[in-house]
């Protein structure tokens, strides 16, 4: 009976004990310092860890690039820790339901530690897609929303579930599609006349109906146009997010909407070329929105509340607004705190 | 073809670099699988014996249950697990979703049935006259539950195996009750998804080498243990 025992335990017991070491070694638990990939060019690729040492909390990187005509670089990398007291609040955890695009083009993995190291607030990051955010925001299930998908987003405002809408930046959608051009929109500057030859010609069309903020703007563009694309044998849904999406498009040869940023993205894999684009008129504007926590119980509001305020501070808009140059070549969002949604147009 | 080629050498790459978020999400993977393993080990194995052992009335209708229970889609318990969760649900106030502790609850309730049942069929599976005859040598009860557990140590371990490979790899369920948090809640199965979608092949596939690794790592050592020789 021992025989059992023993070799059992003890492998059982080291186990244990090899995975208790991986992980103090990566010091599992609230404090974890963010890994910062920064991709220089092509080839090389720059990873900035801030090492954690006793006493000082998490540190910061701050990229500065510098737009060379050849190729961005990165020519200061500062690394500067913070207080050496973070501020605790009385409540930190706060729930952040957000958008896939904004986790996917990385900019959340830059802002939301800097979030956590000025206010000390833990933040989970439930990057869901707008629509599925919009109704956690419905539910109380979420203390704030970083959303793109402003129909729904007035929608949730109106019945009183969210409060504070507050915009902070944008950037905008293209329609991309095959070389071949099978619709002849190139070039084109109305999207809505361009998803009327699509219609038209009966093009294959990819839509991603998943409830999306991209999604949501395509239907509005198909709605100007009473809804045509409905049951044809041209519109296929995917039901999946923008990269899948994008695959499937260049694997059929077909159209899509896409936001400028996951295209970038994604354009050195897929066959999928820029079709229409028109960053006056084809506009993606992000708002944080509040959960009201006098319609739901459990809401963090003073965290909320502190991270609207953050996004629109001027020193998170300067950061918005480089966010992209050095990997990119091109600023993938465009800070607007304080603008109004109509000013966006006439750019 | 060259996008897969470029991602296996990509991932190749990362992994003899190293990588401190990979690393991390590697074991968290491990710590939330292995945990939720050995807890539904424990029950598992002593329903199972429970079940297997005993005759009572209703048996034939429990195990049914339990067999059902085996073919649960794991994204339902997801689902379910994730609305007893959340605020205002029944156990909201325990403020556990979102955290790993979720994530082990869901994998529990998913790795529990196939334990049962693997046990108890195993031991149904038994000579009954093997009771008898342990009974007649003079055992208390305790101890035929240790000589039965001993004679069916074969498909028990294939039980936990299964268990475990079924849980490690579950990504519908981890996703909704961890929310694919970075740094909190991001496990393999989850980042490989989201490396997927976002065009990331190599990384995706290099997680993938990872997990493959991980689990046959710890087969490799349950298989040790399963197959140790009978004779002492």
């Amino acid at each position: 009976m021992k025989r059992l025992i023993a070799p059992v335990l003890r492998t059982l017991i080291v186990t244990a004990v090899l995975l208790s070491l991986i992980g103090s070694l990566l010091g599992c638990g609230t404090t974890v310092s963010p890994v910062t990939t920064i991709v220089t060019g092509p080839a090389t690729t720059v990873t900035v860890t801030p090492t954690q040492t006793a006493g000082v909390p998490a540190t910061t990187v701050t990229v500065t690039p510098t737009q060379t005509a050849v190729a961005p670089s990165i020519t200061t990398v500062t690394v500067s820790p913070t207080q050496t007291t973070t501020p605790k609040p009385v409540n930190p955890q706060l729930i952040l339901a957000t958008t896939t695009s904004t986790r996917d083009t990385g900019l959340l993995d830059v802002l939301i530690p800097m979030f956590q190291n000025q206010t000390g607030y833990q933040v989970k990051t439930v990057a869901v897609g707008s629509g599925a955010a919009i109704a956690m925001g419905q539910q109380g299930q979420a203390d704030v929303l970083l959303v793109h998908m402003p129909d729904s987003e007035l929608q949730l405002v109106q019945s009183g579930a969210g409060i504070n809408r507050v915009l902070i930046m944008h950037n905008d959608f293209v329609i991309v599609g095959p070389a071949s051009d099978p619709a002849g929109i190139k070039g084109m500057t109305d999207p809505v006349a361009a998803m009327k030859k699509i219609a038209m010609t009966q093009s294959l069309f990819v839509s991603r109906d998943d409830n999306s903020g991209t999604n949501g703007y395509e239907l509005s563009l198909w709605a100007q146009l009473g809804n045509t694309y409905k049951g044809q044998n041209w519109y296929i849904s995917t039901g999946q997010g923008m990269g899948a999406t994008l695959i499937i498009a260049s694997e059929k040869n077909g159209y899509t909407i896409s936001d400028r940023g996951t295209y970038a993205a994604f354009q050195k894999s897929i066959a999928s070329v820029l079709m229409v684009q028109n960053p006056a008129v084809m506009i993606n504007p992000y708002h944080v929105i509040q959960v009201n926590p006098a319609k739901f119980s459990g809401i963090n509001a003073a965290g909320a509340q502190a991270f609207s305020d953050f996004m629109v501070a001027p020193a998170t808009q300067a950061v918005i607004g480089s966010y992209g140059l050095v990997t990119y070549g091109q600023a993938l969002f465009i800070p607007d705190a304080g603008k109004t949604e109509a000013s966006l147009g006439s750019k | 073809m060259n996008l897969i080629w470029q991602g296996i050498i990509e991932a190749f790459q990362l992994l003899i670099h190293g990588n401190r978020e990979m690393l991390r999400i590697a074991a968290l993977s491990l710590e939330v699988s292995l945990g939720a393993t050995a807890v539904s080990l424990v029950l598992g194995i002593g329903a199972g014996t429970a079940i297997g052992l005993n005759k009572f009335t209703g048996r034939k209708f429990i195990i049914s249950l339990v067999n059902t229970g085996m073919g649960l889609p794991p994204v339902v318990v997801g689902l379910v697990v994730m609305i007893f969760l959340w605020r205002g649900g029944p156990l909201g106030f325990l403020h556990i979703l979102f955290t790993p502790i979720a994530m082990a609850i869901a994998q529990v309730i998913i790795s529990f049935p196939i334990i049962t049942g693997f046990t108890s069929a195993s031991i149904q599976q038994l000579d009954s006259k093997l009771r008898f005859q342990i009974l007649a040598l003079g055992a208390s009860r305790f101890q035929i539950i240790w000589l039965v557990l001993k004679e069916t140590r074969l498909p028990l371990l294939a039980a936990v195996m299964a268990g475990f490979g079924g849980i490690i790899s579950e990504v519908g369920a981890s996703t909704m009750v961890g929310g694919n948090i970075m740094d909190q809640t991001r496990v393999l199965t989850t980042a490989i998804v989201m490396e997927a979608g976002k065009g990331d092949f190599g990384l995706a596939i290099a997680l993938s080498v990872i997990l493959m690794i991980l689990v046959y790592a710890v087969n490799l050592l349950l298989t040790m243990i399963q197959q140790r020789n009978k004779a002492q």
